[in-house]
């Protein structure tokens, strides 16, 4: 990279001093935005419904976070500030017509998954292996049918974890609002945890 | 008076997430130490929300994509 080529004949000595912090605030910029991308991606690969759109996504997201990084402030979470662009940028591409809130499941109550996996599992006590009845691959699945809007706050606590208000912020919604998409997301979880799990034993 | 098993489940997210009050907090713990069935529902939920998280955490990036997006950004000029 053609790094110290500020040399513009012309300048004032303080303009080149200026050009030159500003370059390396946005090379530690890019560095550090560069540096969470593992996150970002995991996050985004729950959000999208696919890998590909989950590539996409996180490109997406970069271009756009390397063109506006005079809008991070630095000192406040990077991460977040990512994350906010990662899921507007999911929101814009026509998600919203896929929102239908009279076809979102009925959700099971909080139990039904244990009751469920231990129902058949001769009295297994130990929750710990009740759990591991579950596949990796089930997991994923399950969290991708999920509905966007449970799924958006799912994924930012639980997997991202971030808190309430940061999720509340970053998808732009009341804190309620996360509460009670959290607390229902996961019921809807654990009921399509408790579908794969039965369609094997099956 | 409600169920306090049921009770006991409708605290039990807010519980995990520790969100509860003291007050509440002390309840729910009160009954969960006298309450088999509602303690192993707690754990299972304690594990199942770990276990869950290890899954989405072994969704690794692909190598092409940490390279395409280094060739994002922004050149000096």
């Amino acid at each position: 990279m053609a790094a110290g080529t500020v040399d513009h004949v012309e300048a004032e000595p303080e303009d080149s001093q200026r050009l030159a912090t500003e370059a390396r605030d946005r090379v530690r910029f890019e560095e550090d935005a560069l540096a969470l991308s593992e996150q970002v991606y995991r996050v985004a690969r729950h959000l999208a419904g696919s890998r590909e759109e989950a590539d996409d996504l996180v490109q997406e997201t970069y271009a756009r976070a390397f063109r506006s990084w005079r809008s991070f402030q630095p000192g406040t979470n990077m991460r977040a500030w990512l994350l906010r662009i990662l899921t507007n940028l999911n929101i814009d591409r026509g998600r919203r017509q896929q929102r239908a809130p009279q076809m979102q499941p009925l959700e099971a109550n909080d139990y039904y998954l244990y009751d469920r996996l231990s129902e058949d599992g001769d009295g297994i006590s130990d929750e710990q292996r009740v759990v591991e009845r579950l596949s990796q691959d089930d997991i994923v699945t399950a969290l991708s049918a999920v509905p966007h809007d449970f799924r958006d706050v799912l994924v930012l606590v639980d997997l991202g974890d971030f808190s309430y208000a940061d999720a509340a912020q970053i998808l732009d919604i009341p804190v309620g609002t996360v509460m009670s998409r959290l607390h229902r997301g996961r019921r809807i979880l654990k009921r399509e945890l408790a579908e794969s799990a039965l369609e094997e034993a099956t | 008076m409600m169920d306090p098993c049921a009770h006991c489940e409708e605290m039990m997210q807010p519980y995990l997430d520790h969100v509860l009050t003291d007050e509440e907090m002390v309840a729910a713990e009160e009954h969960l130490a006298e309450c088999e069935k509602c303690s192993r529902r707690y754990r299972f939920e304690e594990s199942l929300r770990v276990y869950v998280r290890k899954a989405a955490d072994e969704q690794m990036m692909p190598v092409e994509l940490r390279q395409k997006l280094a060739a994002l950004r922004i050149p000096l000029e």
